[in-house]
């Protein structure tokens, strides 16, 4: 009898154990059949740019058959704006100011954060929060003011004056993002660095970059990011083609009045994009991981 | 703040003590002279470029069309009264809350999901997701606005093949509204995906495992469980997320340039509109200055939400 009861028992045990690791099985397949379909949808725009790309005028007009298919492949858009000399130029203006502007926003940032990290004086709490309070301005808040003030300092229709600009927008997370990772580095290595003898900058360069690289990596790709998509400044306040970068440059060479040559507008677009994805692709992880730390910790 | 410099002065000798505390406050002195020296590049470019062209907006906002004449709060009253601008409001705050919302629920599914899969598969998946943010938002509407295009929208193919009519999509005002909208969601639920994702990894199984035992089910653990440990982070994201969304430019100038009928204005597209194309700069301003509250009512709990997070982590 108890034998019995015991035997029924390890088996409403088992099948139960064997329902939980279907139910299991369900909810996984589940996840990635719904996740695909989410796959698919987010990328239906990316897919068509490509596509697009890849047609002839001729092929666009035509309007024959699905449009989301390339029948006669061709390279001829790419072609045109890699020897189309303005468009050089948008690319070269995107790289000159991007690289200023991460150089310049990490210099500020980093030595902004190992300062409020560490050396409290007067005012640095209140620093802290003003900087956070920063992040939260958008662009489109204060454009027409720096208009007039790119206007007076005589920066208009120059590059020049994003370089000026976009640091504003880059270093507040930066900043922020760096004092979350220096004041996660323990104070005895600082300790350890003055007893040494070491200097306050010998110290942040030596200690407090290494340490803190994979913050510095995170903080780099958001200045990069803001840097090369940023569009309502350049828009604004550049308007010569010599002087535009990509986002702007794209949309004001690449569409004349009524005429949208969109073959060439979607290769634009990718090989604008490319930097980009190139970069996410490979740091990824960095960036994600800053990012949520920044909210999670500050 | 000498922290991890102090040295057990009482071992020293008394004659020296005093030395000692010379050089120990000239170092304090210094360190924080050091600090503020180091902090001098951010405090410029933020009073030069963030608060001084904040007061200047105020200014300016205040003048006339010529910038000749202070007008006070003219030219604030004259928006309030323009239908345009009534329709600005409306669209913008439309605009901003429908995007929040659908990406915050469309965000919190796909973070369940994400975390139901295995963590070695979450990478690839994770990348394919995140594609839409990381193109250039400016660069990914233009695709947009081709897809949308009257005469050869590639969604009107496909609503074709299903034998439904020809719509559209940015020539009328409400189908344009939406449009501006969806492609915000597509842009933005990729953020709120993996803050999410992270916050729910951060969640301790244990309490998955008390809640089971006590016999909750999935509903009651999403309510008792997941929401409230995400709550601070739900709070800090979506608040963070209205700043942007209310303060977007890219998508609406692209997409529609505000029309039809200036019924896909915000606030950022309108001021554009006066302040730089018609040339009206005081106009412009006091337009993004309307802006303003509601930001800094979004700024305010946001901060509030980070610094009570900053305390549960500390604590």
């Amino acid at each position: 009898m108890s034998t019995t009861v015991a035997e029924r028992r390890i088996a409403v045990a088992a099948q139960r154990k064997h329902s939980l690791h279907r139910s299991r099985m369900w909810a996984l397949w589940g996840s990635y059949i719904a996740l695909s379909v989410f796959v698919v949808m987010f990328l239906v725009p990316p897919f068509y740019t490509l596509m697009t790309s890849l047609k002839s005028s001729a092929e666009i007009s035509a309007q024959t058959g699905s449009p989301w298919l390339v029948r006669h492949p061709t390279l001829e858009n790419f072609w045109y704006l890699i020897t189309y000399p303005n468009f050089q130029r948008y690319y070269l203006n995107s790289i000159i100011v991007t690289i200023l502007t991460v150089v310049v926003s990490m210099v500020i940032s980093v030595l902004a954060a190992f300062s409020l990290s560490r050396m409290g004086f007067w005012g640095s709490q209140t620093l802290s929060t003003g900087v956070f309070l920063t992040y939260l301005v958008p662009p489109s808040l204060l454009f027409i003011p720096l208009f007039q003030i790119i206007g007076q300092i005589g920066l208009i229709n120059n590059f020049w004056c994003l370089v000026l600009l976009y640091p504003t927008l880059a270093v507040p997370f930066c900043t922020w993002i760096m004092i979350g990772y220096f004041s996660s580095i323990p104070k005895e290595l600082d300790e350890a660095a003055l007893i040494d003898g070491a200097g306050y900058l010998q110290m942040l360069w030596k200690i407090f970059i290494p340490v803190a690289m994979p913050g510095i990596i995170a903080a780099t790709i958001f200045a990069f990011t803001v840097s090369w998509g940023a569009f309502l400044y350049p828009l604004a306040y550049l308007y010569t083609s010599n002087q535009m970068v990509l986002t702007v440059g794209i949309i004001s060479d690449l569409i004349r009045g009524d005429v949208f040559q969109w073959g060439k507008i979607m290769a634009a677009c990718l090989l604008a994009s490319l930097p980009p994805i190139v970069i996410y692709a490979f740091l990824m992880d960095y960036y994600v991981a800053g990012l949520t730390a920044g909210a999670t910790k500050g | 703040m000498a922290d991890g410099t102090s040295v057990p002065i009482d071992v020293i000798a008394p004659a020296r003590v005093r030395a000692r505390r010379n050089t120990m406050q000239r170092f304090a002195q210094r360190r924080s002279t050091t600090g503020f020296l180091l902090c001098l590049p951010l405090i410029l470019l933020i009073a030069a470029f963030v608060i001084y062209p904040a007061f200047y907006a105020i200014y300016l906002s205040m003048l006339n069309k010529k910038m000749t004449a202070f007008v006070g709060l003219g030219n604030f009253q004259f928006l309030l009264k323009r239908h345009t601008f009534q329709l600005v409001i409306f669209q913008s705050c439309l605009f901003a809350v429908t995007s929040v919302v659908l990406k915050a629920v469309i965000g919190f599914i796909l973070a369940h999901l994400m975390h139901n899969i295995p963590g070695k598969n979450q990478r690839i998946w994770r990348g394919l997701l995140l594609v839409p943010w990381v193109i250039p938002l400016a660069l990914s509407t233009l695709t947009w606005w081709w897809m949308f295009d009257p005469s050869y929208s590639a969604f009107n193919w496909v609503l074709n093949q299903f034998g439904i009519a020809n719509v559209p999509w940015l020539g009328v005002g409400w189908t344009a509204r939406f449009c501006t909208i969806a492609v915000n969601v597509w842009y933005g639920t990729p953020f709120f995906m993996i803050m999410y994702l992270a916050a729910l990894k951060s969640v301790p199984e244990q309490l998955y495992e008390a809640a089971a035992i006590d016999g909750a089910n999935t509903i009651q653990k999403l309510f008792f469980v997941t929401l409230p440990m995400m709550r601070n982070i739900i709070a800090i994201t979506v608040l963070f997320s209205l700043i942007v969304t209310f303060a977007d430019f890219d998508i609406v100038r692209i997409l529609t340039a505000g029309g039809p009928q200036d019924m896909t204005h915000v606030f950022a597209t309108y001021a554009f509109q006066i302040g730089i194309q018609s040339g009206d700069i005081p106009l412009g301003a006091a337009d993004s200055l309307f802006m303003f509250p509601i930001l800094a009512f979004a700024a305010f709990f946001v901060l509030r939400g980070v610094t009570r997070r900053t305390k549960e982590i500390a604590a």
